[in-house]
């Protein structure tokens, strides 16, 4: 279980999020939606750990136990995964050099034999036909030169093949068109399951047709402003955010 | 008018030794002397003299107790020595890539000649000059150097090579210094026109002896011939590895240089390539990896002397601990030298606060019709990029050597020989590894 208790904090001395509580369990697939400034991308960096961010107030706990003084590694070993908004470009990093770094540093991190070069292959091959990415994009270094459809499939490769627990989809329908939508959102369904999480932070309602989330919570000024079933993002899809916002 | 300053012990010593033995030195009577002269004028650059403004050799070798002593008491200590250096350097993973032509070097004497590749001669330094059949300072074009001068009073130790058609085994001239006291190496090597060679060049010593080593490697490509240059510098941590490279190019010859330094409490690589015949390219490239108290220079001066001469030029630096890196690179396009064709970059990585680095590149242009242009860079690793691969679970240090890694191998790449690519590729990651 990922446990968000009453998490205030700043960045520059400016207030971001102001008291947010979130239970996310697994088996289940969360909902954040919200209007832009109201704080969702900082609470998917400051999960997965990013500097720059001052915690005044509040905890996270993983299973039971609090996250907060973990590095992003450690976090990642422990089983989290953020699927990043702007996956980054890392000229000179070969992507399978980097996939199989990731893969055995986590599995070093839990005590776990590294992949043999064969098993990391099979794996790597099996997850990129699934997700309909070209082999060739493989030997290309990270995400350079990818379109932002090859950069968010590259996303949902790596959490395939790092399996986390708790995985937080940073608006991950942003720079898509409705095909790559629609394979990114079957990558991340076909991830569902009851041995994980996942939280899906997104500011329009058409991801969730795709992906149908259990639960769903409205985030305004760095709260959670209510939560309830998929209806609630129909609901804002006709109405909007305005009433939120005032009401926060 | 000139600013009299005192000699240093260093120099002092150097004047008495040169008075000595000049009746010893194996030929190029002329050219040491001439040598001699400008030195005794200068001595060993200070800041002031602005090629050397980043890197005060004067002031950082005038702690010389060691070196003279050192120098008078060089011959006898030889030969234990160089059982000792190999001994020690076993530690330093020398480097090692299959199917190369080793000749070696133990402190300075010749290790015996191996069993040369069609094509190539090999000859002692000091038998090729003693003889007339090499000149010293015959890759310099117009250039002068007080470092190079200083070289060229002393040498006797290094080789004459000639390559009179292409070799496909890369020749490797490896050296092994621990002696203390000035060394001056010399290579020679002679490129005949259409000729191609890869030429591989190494040195290494062990920690904690303040050696000092002064090596010149000059190459003279005849029309059309090819060269590719991959220099090593892995001298001991204690060591003053002072080295130039100098390179004139014939009409539609092409060099590649490919300079890695890791070694050396004080070192400085300098470029002097000079363009002698039309259409040659050129590419100078270094990956510099320093940490702890290291200061490395590079030094590059590109003279386009004649028309549609082609010249890049990309060192890439990384630097840990209070190590200061300096690029200092000119690129000289004479009157006539039109459609020169010029790109410098260099580019650093600080991984601490207290390292540094100093970029001068200057241009100097008497042309109106060329293209040069010429970049500097100098920050940290990319904290976003950190972060990324750190969320996907690489530790903050495997991170770092991979974007380190990425960073080095745009020069890297560059090396056409599998086996020598890999080998330095591989000395990147075992460098990031020994970072404390």
């Amino acid at each position: 279980m990922l446990e968000i208790k009453n998490l205030h904090v700043e960045v520059e001395g400016k207030k971001i999020l102001n008291g947010l509580n979130l239970t996310l369990k697994k088996g289940e697939v969360a909902a954040i939606m919200g209007p832009n400034g109201s704080g969702k991308s900082t609470l998917s960096y400051v999960i997965a750990g990013k500097e720059d961010y001052e915690i005044t107030e509040g905890d996270i706990l993983l299973n039971g136990e609090s996250i907060l003084e973990m590095e992003p590694n450690e976090r990642a070993a422990a089983g989290l995964f953020l699927c990043f908004q702007y996956p980054l470009e890392i000229p000179g990093v070969a992507t399978m050099t980097f996939l199989k770094a990731a893969m055995n540093a986590q599995r070093k991190a839990r005590g776990e034999a590294e992949l043999t070069p064969g098993e990391f292959m099979k794996a790597v091959r099996a997850a990129a036909e699934k997700l309909g990415i070209n082999p060739d994009f493989l030997k290309r270094p990270l995400n350079v030169g990818f379109s932002g459809g090859e950069k968010k499939r590259m996303e949902i490769l790596q959490m395939t093949l790092l399996n986390p627990a708790f995985a937080i989809l940073d608006e991950t329908d942003s720079g898509l068109d409705i095909d790559a939508l629609r394979i990114v959102s079957e990558g991340v369904n076909a991830m569902r399951s009851a041995d994980r999480g996942m939280l899906v932070i997104t500011h329009y309602q058409r991801l969730l047709d795709h992906i149908v989330p259990d639960v769903v919570h409205v985030m305004a000024k760095g709260r959670i402003v209510k939560s309830g079933g998929p209806e609630i993002a129909l609901e804002l899809e006709k109405n909007g955010y305005a009433d939120y916002i005032e009401a926060a | 008018m000139g600013v009299v300053t005192m000699k240093t012990p260093f120099e002092t010593a150097l004047a008495e030794r040169y008075a000595a033995e000049k009746a010893d030195l194996p030929g190029a009577t002329e050219e040491r002397a001439a040598a001699f002269a400008r030195f005794e004028a200068t001595g060993l650059p200070s800041k002031r003299v602005e090629a050397y403004h980043y890197t005060d050799l004067r002031n950082t070798l005038r702690r010389v107790e060691s070196l003279s002593e050192g120098l008078e008491s060089a011959q006898q200590e030889v030969e234990s020595v160089s059982q000792e250096t190999n001994a020690t350097i076993g530690r330093k993973t020398p480097f090692s890539a299959s199917g190369l032509c080793t000749i070696t070097f133990n402190d300075g004497r010749m290790a015996a000649t191996p069993a040369l590749p069609g094509g190539v001669s090999l000859e002692p330094l000091s038998e090729a000059l003693a003889a007339g059949r090499v000149r010293l300072g015959t890759a310099m074009g117009r250039a002068v150097d007080s470092v190079v001068d200083l070289n060229t009073v002393f040498t006797r130790e290094g080789c004459f090579i000639k390559i009179s058609q292409s070799v496909e085994t890369p020749l490797h001239v490896a050296f092994n210094t621990a002696k203390r006291g000035h060394l001056p190496l010399r290579v020679i090597v002679e490129v005949a026109a259409g000729a191609e060679v890869t030429l591989v060049e190494s040195h290494i010593g062990p920690d904690g002896s303040e050696y000092f080593e002064n090596s010149v490697v000059e190459i003279v490509l005849g029309g059309g011939a090819k060269v590719e240059h991959i220099r090593l510098n892995e001298a001991g941590n204690a060591a003053n590895a002072l080295s130039t490279l100098a390179a004139t190019l014939g009409a539609e010859a092409e060099l590649s240089s490919i300079a890695l330094v890791s070694g050396g409490q004080l070192s400085r690589h300098q470029v002097f390539a000079t363009y002698a015949g039309e259409n040659a390219k050129l590419s100078l490239a270094g990956a510099t990896m320093i940490k702890d108290r290291q200061h490395s220079d590079t030094t590059l001066v590109v003279d386009h002397a004649v028309p549609h001469g082609e010249s890049r030029e990309l060192f890439r630096t990384v630097a840990d601990g209070s190590a200061q890196g300096v690029f200092q690179g000119k690129i000289i396009v004479r009157q006539h030298a039109q459609k020169t064709d010029g790109q410098m970059a260099s580019n650093a990585i600080l991984l601490s606060d207290d390292a540094g680095m100093s970029n001068k590149p200057e241009l100097e242009i008497f042309a109106d019709d060329v293209v040069c242009a010429h970049g500097a860079t100098c920050g940290a690793l990319d904290d976003e990029q950190l972060f990324y691969l750190m969320a996907r679970g690489l530790p903050r240090a495997e991170a770092e050597t991979l974007l380190v890694e990425a960073f080095l191998d745009e020069v890297l790449e560059k090396i056409t020989h599998e086996g020598i690519r890999e080998a330095l590729t591989e000395k990147v990651s075992l460098w990031m590894a020994s970072r404390s």
